[in-house]
């Protein structure tokens, strides 16, 4: 898969001359680095054979509430706090239904987006857009800071994929992770507690999430419910997939993930650089997102003995 | 008081029928009652909160719409039946509504072409979802998933580009006019068109072979690939027509509206999916049918447009439909794992049984009197069969019995000691006839009755009777055939131990020891079955009398004979001959004295006696104890008496401790003398009857000396 990113690189270097500009480089990064972080929650629950559709949507709502109750005259800190405490209630809620209601996961987390989506969009905030605090430091820090010359965005993306790195590598809760995502009920069996596993995850999952839309809130001044009715959530499928994270559990990493990210991103930008339309570009990377689940299933290949049985073919 | 008690126990469990909950847990349909009076629920709800709910207008609106998204929600439960999910159903649907625009408005098609283009769009589509997940084998939801929005580019590609010649080109068909706006006696012709398709659905999936198939492979998958079905192909054909049914409901839709929007179809995934699982229709597969599919679309259907009359936001409606697709999942999970647990804790349903007083057999003079005569009998085949639980033989000595492992072997006369398989039939042969021409004549657990003639061909008799009127379970196929006789006139009287359990469940029966087994008869001149004696307690062995009319049977749990009139001028009455046996009754044949002989399978125990007069005690052993720790028939000791058919014992031969022969079920007396059966045993006991007649056989007894 690195490879291949390497080869879109050069093919995209040598055929489009203002690809490989700094100015673009630091812009491809920067356009995915959101895309990226959302990636290494939904690379997270994957690992753990699970998924979570209702990223994007956490993402929005909890940010947008956060940025509405701050337009209201709240500080911005408890603002931010209630938000991140809403994620969190979220992330519990679907890691409850999955673990302990034994509900598919993804069955959970679509029907999750929805309620979340559509109670912030009737109870918790008006507008479409809501814009950051005017004079913000948080955010202009977020938004324009940069170390040695990276940009924040990228420094942030960074540190957490360093911190998902470690929390899958050196802790035990990484490595309970791995295992249940390979096979749930032999983990089950060796004692390890799946199901507050299985909520931890989601929890973690929507923090990050939450992170992502404060980042994206900073680099866009405002966040936009709007981003939710796009295909986002597909495009953090396909870093994901085309990363080379199995759909079916228990392999991968944040290694997998940064290509994937990277992948992605040379596409993306290749192909607005190519001034594709938008819809076309949907096709495209259905597409591709398509051939990449193809090539996973042959790759990895679902084990029968540890599928889930009675949850069907799903 | 302990009387009262008594008495309101024996009213209890006679007058309250608590059995049929337990079988009405075994229907299918159970799972469409909690859907149903949802819906009916909602109509009162909604018809009461809504005016004009119940208008003409109204309701021919509603019809249109629940025909376009009742066929898509039948699309998606046909998949889901498959054990799959097809949320690509939106797109093919919107697509099918800008192709169905494009053919009658830019293009203009004749009507038929527009239909035929629109289909062949559908079928395809879902031949791409068919063939990525039949063939390919990819995770179903992810899939379609992705082709949803594969499908979602390309309609909004193609209608950025023909948006405006949609708007612009008027179609000038009546057909099309009447498919969209017509009426046929007030009802909608698109509702007549979904009613047909959903009917021949409901045929297809309900009593043909494509729908079976569909339902196993979505049951279980590796045991349909073992059974021979092509799980791949089904599969396959699953999404197509899913996508089929998708492009037949965007057509309905295209002629109905004329036009379409960005929005056309956005968001339809989640309501059909949230349509097919309230509906009841499992995700995990193989349960699914048309009823939930047309419940669950109105239902959704229903509460959306309901909503919206109410006032209700747009994204409060999708919050609550997100919330009642959830929790209806949440029931589904629930209920397909509870279901079997909850059936097995009610399904037990024991009645009220006061036995007489066992005979004592120890008194002085008593014909039960304890003895060891069948210990030291003579054994045949000894570790070659399992489970003799009728032995039998022909004029030429040959010695027949049936094994567990389904076939019937003949030992040869006259010393037995070599023995083939006469022939196989595949089920536990339990009791054995030679009929008037020399045929065997079998009945099989689980099977039902069989003819085997004397040059090995296995024939089938019968397999079911009448269904009676009121029973929930279906009576009608022979559960456990356990013995028959046949009468003069060649009529063969066999009976039905229980309908309520398989032959391994016996001891189950034993411990309901409700009245579920029954006297059938087949007349092989007509070729018909008949449930001749219904509601007996483990009707077991049953033996002509030398009289022609009548025969004997024995109810095993309630340890009684009866004779029974089926000719003559006692016709049709019952006479129960003895109802104190010390055990079980099992298989009766005649004795060559006049008299007939008896099999007890095992002995009454005084604890098990009393936890049959205590039916809520053995209702709480079956819910609350493991079946391997419940009280069970004592079968260590068998027994063989000999009695008259005025019901007098006159002698009995036992085996105490079982070493030879535990659990006797058979025995037949021949040329002297008496071969024992036992459906455990793994052996055939021969004891020498003192003083019988050394040249009896019962085939000239019953069909007159051989030619």
């Amino acid at each position: 898969m690195f490879l291949l990113a390497l080869v879109l690189f050069v093919i995209f270097a040598v055929t489009l001359d203002r690809f490989l500009t700094a100015g673009n480089l630091v812009a491809l990064v920067r356009s995915v680095a959101i895309l990226g972080i959302l990636g290494l929650g939904m690379g997270l629950v994957v690992i753990g054979r699970g998924i979570d559709l209702a990223m994007v949507a956490t993402m929005v709502v909890s940010v947008s509430w956060s940025l509405a109750l701050a337009d209201t005259g709240l500080p911005l800190g408890t603002a931010l706090l209630i938000g991140l405490v809403f994620a969190i209630v979220v992330g519990l809620a679907s890691g409850i239904l999955i673990a302990y209601a034994t509900i598919p996961a993804i069955f959970t987390t679509l029907a999750m987006g929805l309620i979340v989506y559509g109670s912030g969009r009737a109870w918790l905030f008006q507008v479409d857009v809501q814009n950051t605090p005017a004079s913000s430091e948080f955010f202009d820090f977020l938004a324009r800071a940069t170390i040695f010359g990276v940009p924040m965005m990228i420094v942030a993306f960074a540190a957490l994929a360093l911190l998902v790195w470690a929390l899958l590598k050196w802790t035990r809760f990484g490595r309970f992770v791995y295992a249940t995502g390979d096979n749930p009920s032999a983990a089950r069996v060796a004692g390890i507690p799946t199901r507050l596993l299985v909520v931890a995850q989601y929890v973690i999952t929507a923090i990050i999430a939450y992170l992502a839309g404060l980042i994206m809130a900073a680099a866009n001044s405002g966040m936009s419910t709007r981003v939710y009715n796009s295909t986002m959530i597909y495009d953090v499928l396909l870093v994901v997939v085309l990363g080379g994270i199995g759909l079916s559990g228990g392999r991968g990493g944040v290694r997998n993930v940064l290509v994937g990210t990277l992948l992605v991103g040379i596409l993306l930008n290749g192909m607005t650089i190519f001034d594709i339309a938008y819809t076309q570009q949907n096709l495209i990377k259905s597409v591709i997102l398509l051939i990449a689940i193809i090539i996973d299933s042959i790759v990895n290949p679902r084990d029968e003995q540890t599928a889930q049985q009675e949850q069907g073919d799903i | 008081m302990a009387n009262h008690k008594k008495l309101f126990v024996g009213l209890r469990s006679r007058l309250l029928p608590e059995h049929l909950l337990g079988e009405l847990l075994t229907k299918r349909w159970i799972d469409n009652v909690v859907p149903f009076f949802a819906l009916i629920i909602a109509i009162a709800v909604f018809g009461t909160l809504i005016p004009d709910f119940f208008s003409a207008s109204s309701l021919s609106d509603f019809g249109r719409q629940i025909a376009e998204f009742g066929l898509i929600v039948l699309g998606l439960s046909i998949v889901m039946l498959s054990g799959g999910i097809d949320l690509s159903v939106a797109s093919i649907f919107t697509l099918s509504v800008l192709a169905s625009l494009i053919g009658t408005n830019v293009e203009a098609w004749p009507t038929p072409l527009v239909i035929l283009v629109t289909l062949a769009l559908g079928a395809f589509c879902g031949a791409i979802n068919g063939y990525l997940v039949g063939y390919l084998r990819l995770r179903a939801f992810l899939t379609t998933l992705v082709t949803l929005m594969i499908f979602r580019s390309i309609y909004d590609l193609l209608f950025l580009s023909k948006s405006t010649a949609i708007i612009s080109g008027l179609p000038d068909s009546e057909l099309l006019f009447f498919i969209g706006e017509g009426t046929v006696f007030g009802i909608p012709f698109s509702l007549l068109v979904a009613a047909l398709i959903a009917i021949v659905w409901h045929v297809v999936l309900s009593r043909m072979r494509p729908g079976w198939r569909l339902t196993a492979v979505g049951g279980a998958r590796r045991s349909a690939h073992n059974a021979g079905i092509k799980v791949r192909r089904t599969v396959f054909f699953a999404y197509v027509w899913s996508g089929l049914l998708c492009s037949i409901a965007g057509f309905l839709f295209a002629a109905r509206l004329g036009s379409t929007g960005a929005d056309t179809g956005v968001g339809l995934e989640v309501s059909a999916l949230t349509a097919a699982v309230l509906g009841g229709s499992s995700i995990g597969g193989g349960r699914g049918s048309v009823a939930k599919a047309v419940m669950g679309a109105a239902l959704v259907l229903l509460l959306t447009n309901s909503l919206v009359n109410l006032g209700v936001s747009g994204p409060v409606t999708s919050t609550i439909l997100g919330a009642v697709l959830l929790f209806s999942v949440f029931i589904d999970m629930r209920w397909m794992r509870q279901r079997s647990r909850l059936l097995a804790k009610v399904y037990v349903s024991p009645v009220h049984l006061a036995l007489p007083p066992a005979p004592d057999t120890t008194a002085p003079g008593s014909p039960y009197a304890l003895n060891d005569k069948l210990r030291t009998v003579e054994i045949i085949g000894l570790g070659e069969i399992e489970g003799p639980e009728d032995v039998i033989l022909d004029r030429d000595d040959n010695l027949y019995c049936g094994t567990r492992l389904g076939d019937i072997v003949r030992f040869f006369g006259p010393d037995h000691t070599r023995s083939e398989v006469f022939a196989h039939i595949g089920g536990h042969p339990l009791g054995m006839a030679f009929d008037r021409a020399g045929n065997l004549l079998v009945c099989i657990g689980g099977m039902g009755l069989y003819q085997v003639a004397p040059d090995k061909t296995v024939t089938k008799l019968t397999d079911e009777t009448n269904r009676s009127l009121f029973s929930v379970v279906d009576d009608s196929r022979l559960r456990l055939a356990d013995d028959l006789d046949i009468a003069p006139d060649g009529r063969v009287f066999f009976s039905e131990a229980t309908i309520r359990y398989e032959q391994e469940d016996w001891a189950t029966d034993a411990l309901e020891s409700r009245a579920s087994g029954r006297m059938i008869v087949y007349d092989p001149k007509r070729n018909t079955t008949r449930t001749d004696i219904p509601k007996l307690v483990f009707a077991n062995g049953v033996c002509m009398c030398r009289d022609g009319q009548s025969f004997l049977f024995a109810e095993s749990w309630t340890c009684s004979i009866s004779r029974y009139w089926f000719n003559g001028p006692k016709k049709g009455s019952i006479e129960r001959i003895i109802s104190d046996l010390p055990g079980y009754p099992d298989n009766i044949n005649r004795a060559s004295d006049g008299n007939y002989w008896m099999a007890l399978l095992g002995m009454r125990t005084p604890a098990l006696d009393l936890a049959m007069r205590m039916p809520g005690f053995r209702r709480r052993m079956a819910r609350r104890v493991a079946p391997d720790q419940w009280l069970f028939p004592n079968i260590n000791t068998g027994c063989v008496v000999k009695f008259s058919d005025t019901g007098e014992i006159l002698e009995s031969l036992w085996d105490l401790g079982g070493e030879n022969h535990p659990m006797i079920t058979s025995m037949r007396e021949h040329r002297g003398w008496l071969y024992l059966g036992g459906v455990s045993n793994n052996r055939i006991g021969r004891y020498r009857i003192p003083g019988a007649n050394p040249d009896w056989c019962a085939q000239d007894d019953y069909w007159g000396p051989s030619r």
